[in-house]
């Protein structure tokens, strides 16, 4: 099984921050893998937050492909971002030939068109950018959004963090919400899209378990949106539904838990909104999940949620620290890991969220337990 | 002594004339162990065998002196060479003797395939496939290739059948896209703001349109009074269909109407009353089923021989005793389009659209056709598909059509659920499946494997009949449903044979199944870990044949 985790600070973190929260689950995972998602960036990206950042893994003809489709679109590179990577023998890690993040300007006739049609050109542009890497076996592209940084690697997550000098603590790679991941590949090929955490226009989200419905998921969710594509992994379809849910159709974010686990008939009937609780699952049961999920997501707007599957297998926990622990919430797996970042946290606070709860973390940090 | 007259004997070889030998099932009987009670000739409903005195090989001197010393002879039980009056192996004469002599036993050297026909009319019987009367070896099952091969055991824990809360519910309804919900948000909450087309949340088994006409009044009383238990006393909503012939006004004024879905064929029969009884109907019925075809003789109407139309009967049907066909299509169809629209009109009409509509058809090759027509259909009237394969149909008919025309089910059922999701528009009208399922008694493992597939639910028919006492098989033991000789007393409506059917011992045997049925769903849902109905969660099954694999897009496992 996998071990996730994410931070939510006032104050930018290094990645670093997440590294120290996710090792000590070690037990949780074969270091078959380490990927993060980063947002709300200051250091590096700090004058770049309004325009869209790619994240790329790829090969020297991966990058010239990119760079001609990009120009292609018109979109103009405003800054790049390159790693420099400490390439020492003797790390566990399957690196790729390059990692570059890049910030573009807008193209032309994007200038002037609204927030909606912006987003669907991401998408797009990702989609397409993904398709041409993978004709050519020539690279990953994992997110362009603004303010978005993804960072996904195969091998021993301390290794991966030192190739990329994340331990350097540099000031360059900051960001306030940062999304975890450590592997266990259960698969025997290992694909890097099939790293959590995944990423749709603004959607990031984690799980650790295993959807068993996934097929039922995967079966609805590929007519649904063309954004809805890959599913290397079945907890793809967790952010899936959650785009669809929060964006897609627009409801309100509690709605989320009500289409992954709903209630009981006999108790959503019992309910004021009982009506309206049957109709989402009549017309949404495709997208239930049965099996043992631990879930955490971040919305564009960087609000952070927590939530488990009905049958509340695969533990969750929520810590918040203040003062010397630098005013954050962090979520993981188990509570080691939040006792590595949040030592002097009040465990008494820390929340374990329920089978019908949902966690929703604002960027003031304020935390809503709302109960399904 | 005047000389003892004698018939000589023929000198021609009649090999014409049937014998006993060509009929289908011999009836043996042991003389040494008869009692000479009568039973068994009573009780057989074909009049296929008699008692007689046996010409006996004596010398006339010999017989003479027997009948001087007060001696008679002592008749024995023969079978009737006469294909009027074949033995269907019912086994009836066996049941009611006290000594064990008499039994049927199937002949498999028989002409009957040829002599059934003699007469320039079609053979006729039972509906069930399968051949009728040589021992064919049992039709293998494409359901029998599939098992359950996804055990939650490893990474996600099965349940516990037992303890754990399962919700064994099916639609019957249209169901609406999630963008077509009439929904508002409203201070962070959604509500409702519109109309939803009506759908009913039951237990995944409808007991099938077998119509009081085709059964007994006893039979079809026996089922209701199961349904009405099962909802009652046991907590599972099944339904029934009414079957074309109509309803009793007692039922349709009485507030169990709500377990019956009404169902109307192409002969109509039986709509007058139930048009008659709306304004004093406290209860609207489960649903209404449009009936275009059956499972059994597929593209035939059903039909009703004169015979088994009592006078009650033909007052709850409108017509009088004749023998009756439904038309093999409602005969003002020439398209799904006005199929859909006809349900609209018996929807608004009849019940206000307070009660969903479904259409049922019969498995074919054009099934998926169909379906995409009402999935695409823009006034999304329909409420339900039912797909009845050719091992379906409990009615009287030709044993041609029984056995070769028709189309099985499961692969049926795969091909429209994945043409539906292939739109996106899987679970939007709900697939019901009938037509053979549990044929060998399993009906919850068929059940299980044809939701999986894609089945919101099934139909079961003829396993009914089963738990009523029906002791026709597939290898035509009995299956003379037609004659209206039932020896069960199950689709009859000779007063005397109907009597031998009881229906509370009836009713009883079904709820009794059903109860078990429900454990052991539990018991498949269980090690899948799913607390609800799979429906479409094909990655639970394996096919241990490569074809069924393939087929049905499943895994192959050996
Ligand atoms: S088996 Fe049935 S049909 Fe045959 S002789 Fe006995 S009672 Fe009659
Ligand atoms: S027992 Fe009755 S219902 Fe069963 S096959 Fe014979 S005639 Fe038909």
């Amino acid at each position: 099984m996998c071990r996730i985790g994410s931070i939510k600070c006032r104050e930018a973190v290094p990645p670093s921050l997440a590294l120290r929260l996710m090792l000590p689950q070690q037990e949780g995972h074969d270091n078959s893998g380490f990927a993060l998602v980063m947002q709300d960036l200051e250091g590096a990206f700090s004058h770049y937050k309004e325009t869209p950042l790619l994240s790329l893994a790829t090969t020297p003809e991966g990058l010239r492909l990119v760079a001609d489709h990009m120009a292609a679109l018109g979109f103009v590179q405003l800054a790049q971002w390159v790693p420099e990577v400490d390439n020492r023998a003797g790390l566990n890690m399957a690196a790729m030939p390059r990692y570059v993040f890049s910030n573009y300007d807008w193209p032309e006739v994007y200038r002037y068109r609204g927030q909606k049609d912006r987003e669907e050109l991401l998408l797009d542009t990702r989609l397409a950018l993904r398709r041409l890497l993978e004709e050519h076996d020539a690279g990953y592209v994992y997110s362009f959004w603004p303010d978005v940084l993804t960072l996904k690697e195969i091998g021993d997550p301390a290794d991966i963090a030192a190739y990329f000098r994340l331990w350097d603590d540099d000031g360059r790679l900051v960001a306030r919400n940062i999304v975890a991941q450590c592997r266990q590949n259960t698969n025997y090929g290992i694909v890097r899209y099939a790293a959590h955490p995944f990423f749709l226009q603004g959607h990031t989200l984690c799980a650790n378990g295993e959807n068993t419905l996934f097929t039922r998921n995967r079966e609805f969710q590929q007519s649904l949106h063309r954004g809805y594509t890959g599913f290397e992994s079945d907890s793809q379809c967790l952010l899936y539904t959650l785009h669809y849910v929060h964006r897609e159709l627009g409801w309100p974010l509690t709605y989320y838990k009500h289409v992954l686990t709903p209630l009981p008939a006999a108790e959503a009937a019992a309910r004021e909104d009982g009506e309206v609780l049957g109709l989402i699952r009549e017309s949404l049961a495709q997208l239930e999940i049965n099996g043992p999920n631990a879930i955490i997501g971040l919305l564009p707007d960087g609000k952070m949620l927590a939530c488990c599957d009905a049958k509340k297998l695969r533990p969750l926990v929520i810590g918040s620290g203040e003062g010397d622990d630098g005013d954050m919430v962090a979520m993981a797996s188990e509570v080691c890991a939040l006792n590595a970042i949040l030592p002097a946290r009040d465990k008494e606070k820390d929340i374990y969220p329920g089978e019908r709860e949902l966690v929703v973390v604002d960027n003031g940090l304020e935390l809503q337990r709302w109960l399904q | 002594m005047a000389p003892v007259k004698r018939k000589a004997p023929k000198e021609e070889v009649p090999a014409q004339a049937v014998s006993v030998n060509d009929l289908p099932w011999l009836v043996r009987h042991d003389a040494g162990r008869c009692v000479l009670c009568g039973a068994c000739t009573a009780a057989c409903t074909f009049g296929a065998i008699e008692a007689k005195l046996p010409p006996r090989g004596a010398s006339a001197a010999e017989r003479e002196m027997r009948k001087e010393a007060g001696e008679g002879g002592r008749p024995v039980i023969v079978q009737k060479a006469e294909a009027a009056h074949a033995c269907t192996g019912c086994g009836m004469c066996e049941k009611v003797c006290p000594a064990g002599a008499i039994r049927p036993v199937r002949n498999l050297d028989n002409r009957w395939a040829v002599l059934s026909r003699t007469h320039g009319e079609p053979a006729r019987r039972g509906g069930r496939g399968g051949r009728s009367v040589v021992e064919a070896p049992p039709r293998e099952r494409t359901l029998d290739a599939v098992v359950i091969g996804r055990i939650s055991q490893m990474t996600d824990p099965a349940l516990d059948s037992e303890r754990h809360t399962f919700e064994l519910r099916s639609p019957l309804g249209r169901l609406l896209r999630p963008g077509e919900l009439p929904l508002r948000v409203e201070d962070g909450r959604l509500v409702l703001a519109g109309e939803t087309p009506p759908v009913r949340w039951i237990y995944p088994v409808i007991f099938s349109d077998m119509s009081i006409g085709a059964l007994s009044t006893r039979a079809w009383e026996a089922l209701a009074l199961a349904v009405a238990w099962l909802n009652e006393e046991c907590h599972l909503p099944v339904r029934m269909s009414s079957g074309e012939g109509g309803v009793p006004t007692r039922l349709l004024e009485s507030e169990r109407l709500k377990y019956f879905i009404l169902q109307i064929a192409s002969g109509h029969f039986g709509w007058n009353r139930i048009i008659e009884s709306l304004p004093r109907m406290k209860a609207d019925p489960a649903a209404v089923l449009i009936k275009v075809g059956q499972g059994a003789k597929p593209g035939d109407g059903g039909l009703l021989p004169a015979a088994k139309v009592a006078p009650h009967i033909q007052a709850i049907r409108g017509v009088p005793g004749a023998t009756l066909h439904s038309p093999p299509n409602h005969q003002g169809l020439y398209s799904i389009e006005e199929a859909v629209q006809k349900m609209h009109l018996s929807m608004n009409a009849a019940f206000g659209f307070r009660v969903p509509v479904a259409v049922k058809c019969a498995a074919s090759a054009t099934s998926v056709a169909v379906y995409n027509n009402l999935l695409r259909d823009p006034y999304h009237i329909c409420g339900g598909f039912f797909l009845d394969g050719m091992l379906g149909g409990t009615g009287a008919a030709y044993s041609v059509s029984l056995e070769h025309t028709g189309h099985p089910v499961v692969s049926v059922v795969r091909d429209c659920y994945r043409a539906a999701a292939g739109q996106g528009l899987q679970g939007r009208i709900p697939l019901w499946a009938g037509g053979g399922i549990g044929m060998n008694g399993d009906a919850a493992a068929d059940a299980f494997k044809l939701v999986c597939l894609g089945a919101d639910g099934v139909v079961l028919g003829r396993l009914l009949l089963q738990l009523l006492g029906c002791v026709g098989n597939e290898h035509g033991r009995c299956n003379a449903c037609n004659t209206g000789h039932c020896p069960a007393g199950i689709c009859t409506q000779d007063p005397r044979l109907v009597r031998r059917l009881d229906v509370d011992a009836g009713a009883q045997a079904i709820v009794d199944y059903m109860r078990a049925f429900d454990a052991e769903l539990r018991k498949l849902l269980a090690p899948v870990g799913n607390s609800a109905l799979p429906v479409g969660r094909a990655d639970a099954l394996v096919a241990t044949r490569k074809d069924v694999a393939d087929r049905l897009g499943i895994a192959y496992a050996c």
